[in-house]
């Protein structure tokens, strides 16, 4: 008997609790907003949200980054999200199918050969790359910023053979960072968030461009709908292209 | 022991709560390209390697464990639970903490790395970082096994075999050494399960290469960026391996727990 009733008192608590967390604030005045964006736009994107925020002030804008493949799962398997913003249009086009939504390019960027700090191994081009003394990192090709590498190499005419082909930009960043690897390949605007790394222009850049879609989730709610909406606009104002041209994106 | 009836729903809670998920993804398998997806190239060198550093690794755990194991339970200067603690953190490191770790312990700007290079050893981006990252992890797993097996005896053989006249290697070869067997056993099981699973430090230490470095996990976490059936099956897989595995020791463990 005991047993019976801590079990449903267990239960019930735990479906209390699951509900509490999943409840969406229903009060007008103090509306959340869920924003789903690749982890490139981390720093940007937070300054154009807090903008946003002063703007609205009864929207509390919720950031997540993740990679974009991750972002796009998580929209399709249902998470409670509003605006979702890829870091690759390939990736987006896979939830506007599926959802029937209207994405928007906001943003570009380009890639970059970056070095360690005083540049130990003397990279100056894309073909010092294939040395094979150089221990050279990239991402692998089934990520954005790999297939954006693949295709400057291409553009290059060169053959890449990396010592490590990784999933996402910044364990890139790290390997370099860190002084492992002697180059690597990352986003322009990644530049900026390491500490210890130098850029290396790459020539051939403007072959591996990448286009950064957003878009405004089918949301529950009419008013819902309408503050997506409203971010999806602010991310492409004016005030907010200069904010991701600061940090080195591409406007298109 | 009778289990008191109200422990049950709890228990039933907690089975589940592991049960359901492991369901949910053997749900989303698409059986009918299940085995081409576990046996393309790519999945299949990602497998061996695994394999194959997993069983280095355990191999490692044996020879540095056992001894590691012995010392800590004989270790009764001060500071030794110090000791036993560090041993055991990476148990419950973030295993990208490990990798760190393992970066600036062995890397090219490490604490070990300089006098590595000078050698001319270079270990970042090598197979050899994989098995360091998977020894690191797994050999908490072998330190414990040993160590509590050794707890559990009383010592009374060991000394009537000194007052014999063994020396003590002698006496840990031919009386503690057998009788540990079965802690071994599943000492280097666990700890083969545990490098088998190894994610965070290799991706950290060791990077991701095919055929070089990129591990099961490895390639279950780069597939899912495009390619999320190939992930699932390589992750179902790896769940069959890892419960197989622990359901092989468990036997083991049975009659020398009771």
């Amino acid at each position: 008997m005991h047993a019976r009733v801590s079990a449903v008192a267990i239960v019930g608590l735990m479906a209390l609790g699951l509900t509490a967390c999943a409840a969406p604030d229903d009060e007008n005045r103090d509306q959340t907003l869920t924003v789903l964006a690749a982890s490139s736009l981390t720093d940007v994107l937070t300054e154009i949200a807090q903008d946003f925020e002063a703007s609205h002030p009864h929207i509390d804008v919720q950031l997540s980054f993740a990679g974009s493949s991750t972002l796009a799962q998580q929209v399709l398997e249902g998470a409670p999200a509003d605006v979702i913003a890829t870091a690759n249009e390939a990736t987006m086009r896979l939830v506007a199918d599926e959802l029937d939504i209207e994405p928007h390019v906001f943003a570009t960027n380009v890639l970059t050969i970056v070095v360690p700090e005083g540049n130990p191994a003397g990279i100056a081009e894309v073909s010092d790359l294939t040395d094979a003394s150089t221990r050279l990192v990239i991402c692998a090709p089934q990520v954005p910023c790999g297939a954006a590498t693949a295709r400057v190499a291409e553009a290059a005419g060169v053959d890449l053979a990396p010592v490590s082909e990784e999933a996402n930009v910044t364990d890139v960043l790290g390997k370099v960072a860190s002084g492992e690897a002697d180059a690597g390949i990352v986003y322009v605007t990644d530049i900026g968030r390491a500490e210890g790394v130098e850029a290396i222009a790459l020539a051939q850049a403007e072959a591996g461009i990448n286009l950064y879609p957003i878009a405004a989730l089918p949301g529950s709610g009419g008013a819902q709908d309408v503050t997506a909406d409203a971010f999806v606009a602010a991310v492409l104002s004016d005030a907010a292209e200069a904010t991701l041209a600061d940090a080195g994106f591409g406007i298109p | 022991m009778t289990l008191p009836r109200r422990l049950l729903p709890l228990a039933a809670l907690g089975a589940l709560l592991v049960a359901v998920p492991l369901l949910a993804l053997a749900s989303r398998v698409e059986w009918g390209s299940f085995w081409p997806l576990v046996t393309s190239e790519a999945a299949l060198a990602a497998l061996g390697l695994s394999l194959r550093t997993a069983v280095v690794a355990a191999a490692m755990c044996l020879v540095l464990g056992v001894p590691l194991g012995a010392a800590l339970h004989r270790a009764r200067f001060r500071g030794a639970s110090l000791a036993r603690a560090v041993v055991l953190a990476p148990l419950v490191l973030p295993p990208v903490v490990g990798g760190l770790a393992l970066v600036y312990a062995f890397g090219r700007r490490g604490l070990l790395g300089g006098t590595l290079e000078a050698f001319g050893m270079q270990i970042a981006f090598t197979t050899s970082a994989v098995v360091i990252a998977q020894t690191f992890v797994a050999l908490p797993f072998m330190v414990l096994a040993v160590e509590t097996a050794l707890s559990a005896r009383s010592g009374r053989h060991e000394a009537i075999a000194a007052t014999l006249g063994a020396s003590p290697w002698l006496v840990f070869r031919r009386v503690t050494l057998p009788a540990l067997l079965p802690a071994l056993g599943t000492g280097v099981v666990l700890a083969f399960a545990r490098a088998l699973g190894e994610f965070g430090a290799t991706l950290t230490f060791a990077g991701s290469l095919e055929g070089v470095t990129r591990t099961a996990p490895l390639q279950i976490y780069l597939a899912r960026e495009s390619d999320p059936e190939a992930a699932v099956a390589l992750g179902v897989v790896l769940v069959v391996v890892a419960v197989g595995i622990v359901a092989a020791t468990f036997r083991r463990v049975r009659p020398v727990a009771s």
